[in-house]
């Protein structure tokens, strides 16, 4: 996989989403769950706008210095017996995992869920080289039994309902139970099981790497990290350059933000900070550690407006606040990286060229603004990449360029902007009924095929404005 | 070579911040410090009332004991889960706390007991799989979050509170902290002071679990299934 997910366009993607009532319903309902846990979470702690500043600051702080950072993560995991590569693209992080992979003549490879792998196409890269690759983590493994990418970077398979889980299950691993949660993942920690004991390699990816000690901490519930880190000889962690903090003091406050942004919780059950190879003594943990420290197109978004885009901690909180998520499902972003923060860093990491319809993919109500524990201002940036597509890139769509353009001219001529306001009224008068228009022509029937579009008014704004005027000025 | 293509990546992100490469940075003052505020001055009873009531959340029992009572208590609770193999975690602690005794004891009785001891190599690993209890010391409890965290090391291999279903931690009240803050702190100095921090630290809140299908909590994945603390006076 790479960030780019699938071959269809942006509207068929849309329309798949709209036409799937399992998904619409199981996101709206997941939505409402992580907001009001979010919602929760964030007044039990108390001083949440605080927590917030502070979480901006050291996100801020971390990037205003992130090569002093990087360099003394990389110092500390050396001295505790590591090896760090710093891998400009993604051929070059997968290139030298296939390296250690063939070195250690691993057959079998375990990961935990980790989003940067999914960008980079880790899984691919390996099984190219001969592994077996096995997701871990309940969700991934599911979709890599199935072969579907995430809709959702917190619960990657929430577009999937129990029944087609048991249905995986039963076709993919011969289960023979029922579709009842509790069973199904029974069945996941068995199957599994067996696979942390045997696998040559464990891959994790990376929630907080911390500098002054060289720790790469993940952020879990099921225990499959956990595993990952303590079965194989061998443990390669792959992160995201932004994805580090300076201190353990640091460390503790962006991942108080993290549990309660995401899913309302204090902590999660596992927050596992891992540290070199193992120490001499140690029976579990790994005997040989890579750090694999991904830029794949992050260095430059540093130094731009959108330099805030990498405070990012991974939380999905703009996602669970997304009203055009709620309705589209996270597969129509064709992102691994959908909604809102992903709308925006899409762009940027990938280019504009296949991703210029996903800044419109908002309707700029800034709840994901509200909802980042960061900070960052989403919509804003959301903005920014209109106007730059728009306007220097020239990539709008070629009717928006020509409707922009005809407004432009329009809007500027007085008499002609008069003249049309004027005219809407009669003009649509044949699609009106009761004030509205339910069936609009031309430009009006995108919007029209899923609502009504109020009927201009008899008056337009202008006109009722000068006269009110006129009857004060008279009166 | 242990670190690769270093200078070129960094060169370039300085670059892009439009600055020369930082080879020093002061340690920032943050504009605010909410943390500070949490449970700030609360007693040990206060912090155990705390870890008590988040224990509901979590889906973890808790039980409490004195030096004197642990041995029952522990045996209660192992009955209680109808556990008969137990692996637990070694050290100086079992002697001070008598639990020693405590597992010469049980194997007398026929249970299955396996001292964590790094001697015995993976064969620890291999028992761990398939005992039914795991037995830690707590390092330090956050009240808040109802969290122990756990130093790992050669006495307290990662397997113990990992691979069986059911993980007991005994909580001596002197390590409950108010919350994730004063960890953060404590590793922060020790660090600073080049006291370099545990391989692995595991900050474990109650048992595993997963909401990945359709969103229902299922508690036990691929960790322990069942969780349950008991918080130990004056130890």
């Amino acid at each position: 996989m790479s960030i780019k997910i699938g071959k269809k366009t942006y509207a068929e993607r849309i329309q798949d989403g709209i036409d799937n009532a399992f998904m619409r319903q199981a996101v709206s309902s997941a939505q409402g769950r992580f907001r009001s846990g979010r919602l929760k979470a964030a007044e039990d702690l108390g001083d949440w706008e605080e927590w917030r500043t502070l979480g901006e600051e050291i996100r801020h702080h971390t990037m205003e210095n992130l090569d002093y950072y990087l360099y003394q993560l990389s110092e500390q995991v050396e001295k505790r017996g590591g090896t760090v590569f710093f891998a400009k693209t993604a051929e070059e992080a997968n290139q030298y995992v296939q390296k250690i992979a063939r070195e250690k003549e691993a057959k079998k490879v375990v990961k935990s869920k980790s989003m940067v792998t999914e960008e980079i196409g880790l899984n691919e890269a390996l099984e190219e080289s001969g592994c077996e690759v096995v997701e871990s983590d309940l969700g991934e493994w599911i979709l890599q039994l199935d072969e579907d990418p995430p809709s959702h970077i917190v619960t990657p398979a929430l577009h999937k309902n129990k029944e087609q889980i048991r249905e995986t299950f039963a076709e993919k691993k011969g289960y023979t139970g029922s579709d009842q949660p509790e069973e199904l993942a029974a069945f996941a920690r068995e199957q599994l099981r067996q696979d942390f004991l045997s696998a040559d390699i464990g891959v994790t990816g990376c929630n907080f790497a911390v500098a002054e000690s060289g720790a790469v901490t993940l952020v879990t519930n099921e225990g499959n990290a956990r595993m990952v880190t303590s079965l194989p000889d061998t443990q390669i962690s792959v992160m995201g350059m932004e994805r580090i903090v300076p201190t353990w003091e640091d460390l503790e406050v962006v991942v108080s933000l993290l549990t309660r942004a995401a899913v309302g919780q204090k902590l999660t059950s596992y927050i596992t900070a891992l540290t070199g190879t193992k120490l001499e003594g140690e029976v579990d943990g790994p005997e040989e550690f890579h750090l694999v420290i991904v830029d794949n197109g992050r260095s430059k978004i540093l130094g731009t407006e959108f330099q805030s885009a990498l405070h990012c901690i991974r939380c999905a909180a703009c996602i669970n606040a997304c009203p055009v998520y709620r309705h589209v499902g996270g597969h129509s972003y064709g992102s691994i990286y959908p909604g809102p923060i992903g709308a925006v860093l899409t762009p940027l990491l990938d280019g504009y060229e296949d991703h210029k319809d996903l800044p419109y993919a908002s309707t700029l109500c800034a709840a994901c603004t509200e909802a980042c524990p960061v900070k960052i201002p989403l919509h804003e940036h959301l903005i920014r990449h209109r106007e730059i597509i728009v306007e220097r890139e020239q990539m709008g769509s070629k009717a928006e360029a020509v409707m922009m353009k005809g407004y432009a001219k329009w809007a500027s001529t007085s008499a002609a902007y008069k003249l049309s306001t004027k005219m809407a009224h009669t003009a649509l008068k044949p699609w009106t009924e009761d004030d509205y228009i339910s069936n609009g022509p031309g430009p009006l029937k995108g919007w029209t095929a899923s609502r009504d579009f109020p009927a201009p008014a008899r008056q337009s704004f202008r006109n009722w404005y000068k006269q009110r005027e006129k009857r004060r000025n008279d009166g | 070579m242990t670190i690769h293509h270093r200078e070129h990546f960094l060169n370039e992100i300085a670059e892009q911040l439009g600055r020369p490469r930082r080879t020093e940075v002061e340690p920032p003052v943050y504009s605010v410090q909410p943390q500070d505020r949490v449970l700030a001055g609360a007693r040990a009873d206060e912090l155990v009332d705390v870890l008590e009531k988040q224990c509901e959340v979590i889906h973890t029992n808790l039980e409490k004991a004195t030096v004197e009572t642990l041995p029952e208590v522990l045996r209660k609770v192992l009955n209680a889960y109808g556990v008969r193999s137990v692996v637990a975690a070694g050290g100086p602690r079992n002697q001070v706390s008598g639990m020693d005794e405590f597992y010469d004891r049980l194997s007398g009785e026929g249970y299955e007991v396996r001292v964590w001891d790094e001697q015995e190599g993976r064969s620890n690993v291999e028992f761990a799989e398939r005992a039914g209890a795991g037995i830690v010391f707590s390092d330090l409890t956050l009240a808040e979050s109802g969290t122990v965290a756990l130093f790992n090391d050669r006495f307290n291999g990662r397997s113990i509170s990992l691979l069986p279903e059911t993980f007991i931690a005994i909580v001596p009240k002197s390590t409950l902290v108010p919350r994730m803050t004063q960890a953060g702190r404590l590793i922060h100095a020790e660090e600073s002071k080049g006291n370099p921090v545990s391989s692995c630290v595991s900050f474990v809140t109650g048992p595993s679990n997963s909401a990945d299908i359709e969103m229902n909590l299922i508690v036990g994945v691929h960790g322990p299934v069942k969780a349950t603390y008991i918080v130990v006076d004056d130890m």
